[in-house]
């Protein structure tokens, strides 16, 4: 049986088609989950993903993260659950403190829409053990609210301790502090990422086919967790 | 019924390039001697009976600002001087 990764449809998501569509073609098995439906659906992971939820409104991903299907996956993701959070699904686990730090208006104020490389920080994430660490990857990046910010504290701690999922090379496209295109939980369970694996998925549309990697990497560590 | 304001701006360290273009702007009105300007938000929330200072700053720190970045402050508005100042009027 495959896994079950949930996807979740806030208003206002974009890339929850996308998504569903990279954990098919990845192998798994996609189950849509609906913002106001506060029942998971006995999903193994829960991707969220990219879009503009509620609007922006307020800040990117602040109201999402009071949504009925997130007080689950936040009781979800502290007991373990793998959640994705990609581009505003990265902004809704900020404002739901899974993740640290936040992420603010690009500095250059304009919005980013281009491939983008970048090096996997870690392989050690239930969402990235399919990367070799250090490898660079080309996925799309397209965002005006991508730039990573933490206290210096902070930023020290998740380089210190390879929570850095992954860092922008050949060029930050947003300003982001050291680079950071994404992090990861203490337990590496949650991971946060600005760029968008599920569009580079197949040689059709994508940049590359290096964003796969993403959803092998779940179904692969789902699989070890249920051997 | 009762009003109270909740100002957020961004901590002093985290770069507002909002704010940094319009201050870049300004010397297109003339003005010359401004040497930050940082944006901010501010929200209004009317209770049906009265304000419950404490209830607003919890609704601050959970939703209307993040304190990751933002700083906010909250204070009570009466009603009469709630009406705003007329501004550029020399008489």
């Amino acid at each position: 049986m495959s896994a079950r990764v949930g996807v979740v449809t806030f208003p206002g998501s974009l890339d929850d088609g996308d998504a569903a569509r990279a954990v098919r073609v990845a192998g798994g098995e996609a189950v849509r989950l609906w913002h106001g439906d506060s029942d998971l659906h006995g999903v193994d992971a829960v991707v969220l993903p990219g879009g503009f939820s509620y609007g922006d409104y307020l800040r990117t991903g602040a109201i999402a993260r009071f949504a009925p299907v997130m007080e689950s996956i936040i009781d979800g993701a502290r007991g373990g659950l793998p959640v994705l959070g990609i581009c505003n699904g990265f902004q809704i686990l900020c404002e739901a403190h899974l993740l640290p730090g936040a992420l603010t208006r690009n500095s250059h104020l304009h919005f980013r829409n281009r491939d983008q490389w970048l090096r996997v920080g870690t392989s050690g994430t239930a969402w990235t053990n399919s990367f070799e660490t250090d490898q660079e990857i080309l996925v799309p990046i397209k965002s005006g609210e991508g730039r990573y910010v933490a206290d210096q504290a902070t930023l020290d701690e998740l380089a210190a301790n390879g929570r850095i999922v992954a860092t922008y090379v050949r060029g930050n496209p947003n300003g982001s502090e050291r680079d950071i295109a994404g992090v990861t939980n203490e337990a590496g369970n949650v991971v946060g990422l600005m760029p968008h694996p599920e569009h580079a998925i197949e040689a059709l549309t994508g940049p590359s086919l290096d964003g796969l990697g993403f959803f092998t990497s779940i179904l692969k560590h789902l699989a070890g967790a249920t051997a | 019924m009762a009003r109270v304001v909740v100002d957020v701006m961004l901590k002093p360290e985290i770069l507002d390039p909002q704010g940094q273009a319009v201050a870049n702007a300004l010397p297109r009105l003339g003005v010359s001697d401004v040497s930050s300007v940082r944006i901010g938000r501010r929200i209004e929330i009317e209770f049906t009976g009265e304000a419950d200072l404490d209830r607003v700053r919890e609704i601050a720190d959970k939703l209307l600002a993040n304190p990751v970045i933002e700083d906010f402050t909250v204070h009570e508005v009466a009603e009469a001087a709630d009406e705003p100042v007329p501004a550029g009027d020399p008489s």
